[in-house]
């Protein structure tokens, strides 16, 4: 098996926050964003990352890039560990690690023409390249992503969301990058733009042999897209595997709840009939609960899931849980007549 | 008779440098207790339809034809008149809790006021019929609850606590605009059920205005599919996801990745949407449609093709048919 482009081990994530309401000279207290992933990207290949709001999916983005200081390891195919690197070390893996953003429009400067924009990560990186160069670059990669080189002139708020997710794309592609992190890339666009930029992502990902981390709530996107899927809560791996298998198997409780609340665009499709109903709300991640993060919600919580922290276990489908497996009948109808209570 | 019947909407917005056609020529009708879905992509006029209803049209929108709410018209009526209207019949709900409730007020506060400006009642009793109601959309805990401030409730919780201050007055009619839009999945499979659940035990009806397939078939029993400001398809959940018969819903319903079936590429629906200040001449799909023909230089009106179903295209049933089989 080839080296993989990244291995990420007991990645952390911690933020300093004083609380709401609080004295100004008491003591901020620490919120754990993301707490301890580990997980590896082959050359190639897409990892999806799903969860809700909060679960530390775009800290974890942002750790890897170095945006927000983070311990751990991460390792890059040559061996180097991108946690905690000097801005000047950095550097030089910044062009092969490239990120795509949500809001297309607001990852872009107003004043800077498509051509500026799509040229700056060039210019960056290889200062030595004459100016005629890069501006057949530039024009090489509005093509290929779908836009009219023609435009190079025009500026952000003459294109419409779809384009200008082009636009963030051909920017990310222009230094030619080995890793791409998208973080929410379609969420923002219309369903039937969505669908140009996921095909144009992954026909770009077959033609560059690209390795794409894709970030995402929506789990029908991810599954579409991704190779294996990393399920993430309050900053911990709940479940990672095969999309495949995850989809077709979930083990964890949380990936079966979240996976039966995703609405099917089916209406012989009873969601009442499948929605495993979670109890409550997410838990502040200023005081996480002791054990297993996700026991205050979980149908299938035992006392030993707050005395121990479930460790992620198997091989190729791992499961962070004490009491894996499909929920039986009888937990299901727990379940909701708990949620009816 | 229809709890509410819309005839020949528009709604053109003055822009100072062009007329925009937000909606045109829309009609609808919503039976009591039926869920109506609306379907559309950003800009297809799904939300100024439901806002020229309520009559919270911005101030440069102008709304013509006819919206009669239990046979009272209500359209362009005067404040007074759709004040009553709001107090006794309709209500709304939007996508963004946080802004759409008052962040200086306590929830208590902002619940009361609406039962003491349309029903009359007293502050004491407003509260504790606000408690009432919030135990009704399953807020734990609602008699402490309702003395905070909305920053203090989680997402799910804050939509909570807007569906009970619209239903306060017991409406006929709730349009919920993106009810679930800003919320995580999880969340957003609590909060349709909920409202399901207070649709029967109120028995009220619904417009639901959404951009997600998935929760229409999961909740409308009928569905209207806007594009560019039009109703192109119109007819009972059913019989439209499974056989669409406009190139757009059919474009639509290819163009979703589905978490229940593995495919290869996804359908791609070309182009762009129109541009509403300069509506195309012909069917405003035209340019992005595969069975596109010279009728289409013309608008192809609504019309009747089955019982209960509408479309408004001209490319033959047989065509459209052959062209979902013959899909990869």
């Amino acid at each position: 098996m080839t080296k993989p482009l990244l291995d990420v081990r007991d990645l952390r994530v911690s933020f300093s926050v004083r609380q709401a309401g609080a004295m100004p000279w008491s003591r901020p207290r620490n919120l754990q964003a993301v707490g301890g992933v580990s997980f590896t990207l082959r050359p190639g290949e897409t990892l999806g990352v799903v969860g809700e709001s909060g679960c530390g999916k775009s800290t974890l983005a942002r750790a890897l890039i170095g945006l927000v200081p983070a311990t751990g390891r991460a390792e890059w195919q040559d061996g180097a560990d991108l946690i905690g690197l000097s801005a000047r070390q950095m550097m030089a893996y910044r062009s092969q690690i490239q990120m795509i953003f949500q809001d297309p429009l607001a990852s872009l400067d107003p004043r800077m023409t498509v051509g500026q924009i799509i040229a700056e990560p060039l210019v960056t990186h290889q200062p030595a390249l004459p100016r005629s160069q890069v501006r057949d670059r530039v024009k090489a990669m509005m093509d290929r992503v779908g836009l009219l080189p023609s435009q190079i002139n025009r500026y952000p708020h003459e294109f419409s969301g779809g384009q200008c997710q082009r636009i963030g794309i051909a920017r990310a592609l222009i230094v030619e990058p080995r890793l791409i992190i998208c973080d929410e890339p379609v969420s923002a666009l219309d369903v039937s733009i969505q669908a140009q930029v996921i095909n144009l992502l992954m026909r770009l990902q077959a033609d560059l042999g690209l390795s794409l981390i894709f970030i995402a709530h929506d789990l029908s996107v991810v599954r579409h897209i991704s190779d294996r899927v990393m399920v993430l809560y309050l900053g911990k791996v709940m479940e990672i595997a095969p999309a495949r298998d995850l989809y077709a198997d979930p083990q964890h409780p949380y990936t079966q709840a979240l996976l039966s609340a995703v609405p099917v665009p089916d209406p012989a499709h009873d969601p009442a009939a499948t929605v495993v109903p979670l109890k409550g709300d997410l838990p502040s991640p200023m005081n996480p609960p002791s054990g297993c993060v996700f026991r205050t919600r979980c149908p299938r919580a035992a006392p030993r899931c707050a005395a121990e922290v479930p460790v992620l276990a198997g091989d190729r489908h791992q499961t962070a849980c004490h009491f894996p497996g499909p929920f039986t009948p009888q937990e299901i109808a727990r379940a909701r007549a708990t949620e009816a209570a | 008779m229809a709890l509410l019947d819309i005839r020949d909407l528009s709604v053109r917005f003055h822009t100072h440098d062009a007329e925009v056609h937000a909606v045109s020529d829309v009609s609808l009708t919503v039976q009591p207790g039926e869920t109506l879905g609306i379907v559309g992509e950003s800009g297809s006029g799904k939300s100024q339809l439901a806002f020229a209803v309520m009559g919270l049209l911005a101030r440069n929108g102008q709304a013509s034809g006819s919206v009669r709410l239990d046979g009272q018209e209500i359209l362009n009526a005067p404040p007074k008149v759709i004040n009553r209207v709001r107090a006794e019949k309709v209500a709304m709900i939007f996508q963004d809790p946080m802004t759409s409730l008052n962040p200086y007020m306590r929830v208590s506060d902002q619940m009361a006021e609406v039962l003491v400006l349309h029903k009359g009642l007293s502050k004491r009793a407003a509260v504790a019929e606000s408690v009432r109601m919030l135990e009704a959309v399953r807020i734990p805990d609602a008699k402490g609850r309702v003395r905070l401030y909305p920053h203090e409730f989680s997402g799910g919780m804050r939509q909570r606590v807007m569906i009970a201050m619209a239903l306060l007055c017991r409406p006929k009619l709730l349009i919920a605009d993106e009810p679930t839009t800003a919320l995580d999945v999880t969340v957003q499979a609590q909060i349709m059920t909920l409202l399901s659940d207070l649709q029967r035990d109120f028995g009220m009806a619904m417009m639901l205005i959404t951009h997600d397939l998935g929760v229409v078939a999961g909740s409308c029993s009928r569905v209207a599919v806007m594009y560019g400001g039009r109703i192109r398809e119109l007819g009972p959940v059913g019989p439209l996801f499974a056989d669409p018969a406009h190139p757009y819903t059919q474009g639509l319903l290819s163009a979703i990745p589905r978490i229940d079936t593995d495919e290869g590429e996804l359908a791609v629906i070309p182009g762009q949407p129109p541009d509403m200040s300069r509506p195309p001449q012909g069917c405003a799909f035209g340019p992005r449609c595969a069975y596109r023909r010279g009728d289409c230089d013309h608008r192809p009106p609504l019309a009747s093709f089955a019982p209960d179903r509408w479309r408004a295209c001209f490319a033959p049933l047989a065509e459209l048919r052959a062209g979902t089989e013959t899909r990869p």
